[in-house]
């Protein structure tokens, strides 16, 4: 066998490299040098976003196990620059006294899950996607985990392990069953052989539901809003963002390629998950009165309107899948951003705590502002558009009922939204959180964030440029 | 000829940085910003015409030049929105006049506005109009065009609106945005229309003459009326409310609200022939598949020239007076489109009309910043506080003077020039059509004088302090912009701007040349005697005609008729009702929506209970569900 067509995952072995350096950095770098450890890791990091984010000619390595296709490489794209405004985000937070020296396990963990979904995405077989799969999810359990010392964090942690291998032995069980049925582990291979019989049908639902788990649909999201709450702010980020992108991604290219037959099956199942976990949870998301648990609803309503992209199965609705998810990264991450900074200083992450932040925070209030405009999908910010681009998906296929629920569903999360708004700008407060001035990367962070919210919709080119690759995913 | 993307992009910037700095620059230095950068696109704009002119003609036609086109959003096959630069002799022209004007306004603007509150707010909001007044002449696409066509209408707003603590500038604000955006409606309704049959949102596809574009529009009629008499019309609609035609010209009386450099760039110069610009643009389409709506606007262009010439007799602001002759001289603008046939002699009409704009926007610009000097010395807008004042003020008087004898059509002066030119393709179009024009004609130089004899002559009136000549900043622009209007009529105007884009020699008509001049000489002489000195002669006509004099002064009660058909009618008859509705329904049906929702969520509440057992006991019901669901149905 011909080892050498394995460099073409250039991608995979760039990553890889970088965590081998940290981690050797981390156990053998003396006392003095580690103060550098942070900046070297975020500039390692940001070179491999930037030496990788060049699309390539699609291949198939190892018999089929690895297919790339140049769409990848914008996902993967986005889900580093994703994972690099959560590291911005954490850097203060990775200087307390206390986590000083996990520092390097902190990012050996984050960059693992990465390496995990990374595979996910590039996957032609189903032992290869499962182990991609795990890969990033036990890592994250034990990020979810962090501060071990607290119970809140500790609880999270084992909520999530627990729920992730109750979700992943569902899919494996669906994921044997497919391998009974056809034979094969192959996507190509399954892709034809899949004809829809009751069996097949049962396998499908069940390896389906592990990835509804890491989307977090109704009613597979209950972990969620717990764990969001107690994992440190930084890693409940990570893990609505970039493993949710991820996972709709993958979601998207199997159900299209693998299961494409059974197309007239899974539809009204998405039609269905989709009204459901929208509905639910913004109706759960009216009450919550912590903001992180606040934008765990808000997550899963999001990762509904998402289904909306996927339910189209056509390549239109792949761009704007990837073109949501990379809005939905700015946004979110802006709110997570602003959330983090205050928490880091204050430790407020109740609503009331809010109320007259911008009499003292204007800054942060502005920014809080527009990723919420932009969540709700208000002109000009990004998230009209990425909404926009998600509905016309699915209209364009007919399914104008639910274009239709999910734009009164975004009414109502207008409401919510604006409930933090009005908070921050509105409200009056005695004494409002005090004026937080954030460190240098998290500044970035935001920076970087506000500027996405800002010109991602109106410029074109982003969309564009997805849009190219999206007839050959 | 890509640095004609500099023109675009550098008011844009200065808007940017004057309008983010904001108060932490000094006056002066915002300024200066917005001066130098208006000095350099002039410059750039000069430059590009005559690069354009020169070097851009092919067999004795000017080609169409596009230095820059980006697709901006795709939506379907055939329809995407494009952003681009197009350069033809039209645009190219008005780039120049555009950059001008604006350049001197910026300047005049530096002494007249000096020590006012937000002068630096004032400088960014003149970027930002002179932005989006050029990004509308050059667009590639008539989408790209409603774009900017609706920041020039926001640009107007804020500046019409500056001194926003004066409840009178906040209500013109607001009627200039609402009558303006109420014809805009038309406008994109039109659009839309066109582009539904034609596929296409670009002037070149739409103006190249390729009949096959319109082939899905034949057979199209609504209420019996073609379709392309429709989206035509439509868009002239759009074209009407921002050029203030009858009936939407009622907006610009009241937008001298704004200070007067504002309305000698926007509501003179630039922003109110936007209208007379778009039907020029799109003439081709016009001339071939909607010949009827030509007419019609050629008929709607007379008669709201007629109309405001007599209404500008008899106003007492002086800047009313001239608000009034812009929309009378707009009329006379769009009676030269709507006259003219297409190429060569039969495109006389569009030339002059063009021409006319050419030189309008100068002598017009040069009268509203005249009318500012007089202004800015005695504090007061009314005539009647005026009189005498030529001794204070020699430079404004001469230059004002020399605006009045270019409006009123003598000769050598350029006004003369363009409005013979349009006389001429009226008398071609139909003799009644050319007598009225030139009876207008002379109506325009009557009135005119009687505003000129009421500021610097007759009776001398009492003044706070004695008024002064301006500063050189104010100055430089009058002299600059009379030195233009002086000149300007020698332009061999149809050898750069015709409706084919070839040359085309103009040659006076003499009948129609002497007819037109004799006329203004007499109308000059008549308001020589009634107004030069004091006299009788205008309370004794006023009481003559005093039913037409009280209508006219009233401006023919059309802001009271609009006033009763929305109060009485539409805010009684429609609108109560439609509140009634959205309060009793639609309200009634979200607050359901929401305390539904809240009542859900109360019950629901316990479904999240924190119990990671449940939480998997869930996850399988629901899992089975789906698996009973699909299996089952």
């Amino acid at each position: 066998m011909d080892y050498s067509s394995f460099l073409q995952m250039t991608e995979e072995f760039s990553l890889l490299a970088v965590m081998v350096i940290l981690l050797v950095y981390d156990i053998f770098a003396g006392e003095k040098s580690h103060r550098y450890f942070q900046p070297v890791a975020l500039i390692l990091f940001a070179a491999h976003t930037l030496l990788t984010c060049i699309p390539r000619e699609a291949f198939n390595i190892a018999g089929g196990m690895f297919q790339y296709v140049p769409m990848q490489t914008y996902v993967k794209t986005i889900l580093n620059i994703g994972t690099l405004i959560v590291l911005l985000q954490a850097h203060k937070f990775l200087n307390d006294d206390s986590n000083y020296i996990k520092r390097g396990e902190f990012y050996f963990l984050t960059l693992s899950t990465l390496l995990g979904m990374y595979f996910m995405i590039s996957s032609g077989n189903f032992l290869m996607f499962f182990i991609g799969l795990e890969t990033a999810s036990i890592p994250m359990a034990t990020l979810v985990a962090f501060d071990k010392y607290n119970k809140k964090s500790a609880e999270a942690g084992a909520k999530y392990i627990l729920s992730a291998v109750f979700a992943s032995s569902i899919s494996l069980f669906g994921i044997s069953l497919i391998y009974g049925t056809t034979g094969t582990l192959y996507f190509n291979d399954i892709a034809t052989l899949f004809t829809g019989t009751p069996l097949q049908l049962m396998a499908f639902v069940f390896f389906a539901v592990g990835l509804f788990f890491k989307i977090s649909l109704v009613p597979f999201h209950l972990w969620t809003p717990d764990v969001y709450e107690g994992a440190q702010t930084n890693i409940t980020s990570y893990l609505s963002v970039i493993s949710k992108g991820a996972a709709v991604f993958v979601l998207f290219t199997l159900l299209v390629k693998v299961f494409g037959n059974i197309i007239s099956d899974w539809q009204p199942i998405l039609y269905g998950l989709a009204v459901v976990s929208i509905t639910v949870a913004n109706v759960f998301a009216i009450r919550q009165q912590n903001l992180k648990r606040f934008l765990a609803f808000s997550s899963i309503s999001q990762a509904g309107y998402i289904l909306l992209a996927i339910i189209s199965g056509t390549a239109l609705g792949m761009a704007s899948l990837v073109y949501f998810v990379l809005v939905y990264m700015f946004s979110n991450l802006a709110a997570f951003g602003v959330l983090s900074v205050i928490e880091q200083k204050t430790g407020k992450v109740q609503m009331t705590d809010y109320n007259g932040l911008y009499q003292t925070n204007p800054k942060l209030s502005f920014v809080m502002m527009i990723a919420l405009f932009s969540l709700a999908g208000i002109p000009p910010f990004a998230g009209f558009f990425s909404k926009f681009f998600i509905f016309s998906a699915a209209a364009q296929q007919g399914f104008y009922v639910l274009v239709f629920i999910a734009l009164l569903n975004t009414i109502i999360s207008l409401y919510y939204y604006l409930l933090v708004i009005k908070a921050m700008f509105l409200n009056a407060n005695e004494n409002p959180i005090e004026k937080v001035t954030s460190d240098f990367p998290a500044k970035i962070s935001l920076v970087i964030c506000t500027i996405g919210i800002m010109i991602v919709g109106i410029i074109s080119t982003f969309y564009n440029q997805i849009a190219v690759f999206s007839f050959s995913m | 000829m890509q640095y004609t993307l500099l023109i675009i992009l550098l008011p844009l910037i200065s808007f940017i940085v004057l309008g983010f700095l904001d108060s932490n620059l000094k006056p002066k230095v915002a300024g200066a910003i917005g001066a130098t950068v208006l000095g350099i696109i002039t410059v750039l704009s000069y430059y590009t015409a005559f690069e354009y002119f020169t070097y851009h003609q092919i067999a004795g036609v000017y080609e169409k030049v596009i230095p820059l086109h980006v697709e901006w959003v795709r939506f379907t096959e055939f329809l995407h929105i494009d952003l681009g630069i197009l350069l033809d002799p039209i645009s190219v022209m008005m780039l120049v006049v555009i950059t001008t004007v604006s350049f001197m306004v910026n300047i005049y603007s530096l002494a007249y506005m000096e020590g006012e509150k937000g002068f630096q707010r004032y400088y960014a909001f003149l970027s930002l109009f002179t932005f989006s007044m050029l990004g509308l002449v050059i667009a590639t696409n008539i989408f790209q065009m409603y774009i900017f066509w609706e920041l020039v209408g926001v640009s107007s707003y804020l500046l019409i609106g500056f001194y926003y603590t004066k409840p009178s500038a906040v209500a013109a604000a607001k009627k200039a945005f609402i009558v303006t955006r109420f014809a805009d409606l038309g406008f994109l309704v039109g659009i839309l229309f066109l582009s539904f049959y034609t596929k296409t949102f670009d002037f070149g596809v739409l103006t190249s003459g390729d009949a096959s574009v319109f082939a899905s529009t034949a057979g199209v009629s609504f209420m019996g009326i073609s379709g392309m008499s429709w989206a035509m019309g439509l868009i002239f609609i759009g074209g009407a409310g921002k050029s203030a035609m009858f009936p939407l010209h009622i907006w610009l009386p009241d937008a001298m609200e704004g200070p007067t450099p504002v309305s000698a760039l926007i509501h003179a110069a630039t922003m109110v022939v936007a209208g007379v610009f778009l039907v020029a643009r799109l003439f081709p389409v016009y001339e071939v598949y909607a010949p009827e709506v030509l007419h019609g606007i050629a008929y709607v262009g007379a008669f709201t020239a007629l109309f405001a010439a007599v209404i500008a007799c008899v106003q007492t602001d002086i800047k009313r007076v001239l608000a009034f002759s812009t929309i009378s001289q707009i009329g006379f603008m769009m009676v030269g489109l709507g006259v003219s046939g297409y190429g060569g002699h039969e495109g006389l009409g569009y030339m002059a009309s063009m021409f006319h704009l050419f030189t309008h926007a100068m002598f017009k610009a040069l009268l509203f910043l005249g009318a500012g000097s007089v202004i800015h010395s005695i504090h007061n807008n009314e005539l009647n506080h005026m009189g005498g004042l030529r001794k204070y003020l020699p430079i404004t008087n001469i230059t004002f003077l020399i605006a009045c004898l270019a409006i009123a059509g003598i000769p050598p002066f350029s006004g003369f020039f363009s409005k013979d030119e349009i006389l001429s393709a009226c008398y071609k179009f139909s003799p009644y059509m050319g007598a009225t024009m030139t009876f207008i004609a002379g109506l325009t130089a009557f009135y005119m004088f009687r505003l000129y004899y009421g500021i610097f002559w007759g009776k001398e009136h009492k003044h706070a302090h004695t008024p002064h000549e301006s500063k050189f900043a104010m100055a430089f622009p009058l002299v600059f912009l009379a030195a233009f209007t002086v000149f300007a009529g020698w332009i061999p105007f149809g050898h750069f701007v015709t409706s084919d884009r070839a040359n085309y020699d103009i040659h006076l008509d003499y009948t129609v040349a002497g007819i037109s001049v004799a006329i203004a000489v007499l109308s000059i002489i008549l308001a020589t005697i009634m107004y030069r000195k004091e006299s009788v002669v205008p309370q004794k006509l006023a009481s003559c005609f005093s039913g037409l004099f009280k209508a006219a002064s009233h401006r023919f009660y059309i802001d009271e008729i609009y006033i009763f058909i929305t109060k009485r009618i539409i805010f009684k008859h429609v609108s109560t009702p439609i509140a009634w509705l959205d309060r009793h329904v639609i309200d009634a049906t979200m607050n359901g929506l929401a305390s539904t929702t809240q009542w859900t969520s109360v019950k629901i509440k316990d479904f999240q209970s924190g119990q990671v057992q449940q939480y998997a006991y869930v996850f399988l019901l629901g899992t089975l569900l789906i698996a009973g669901l699909v299996l089952f149905f």
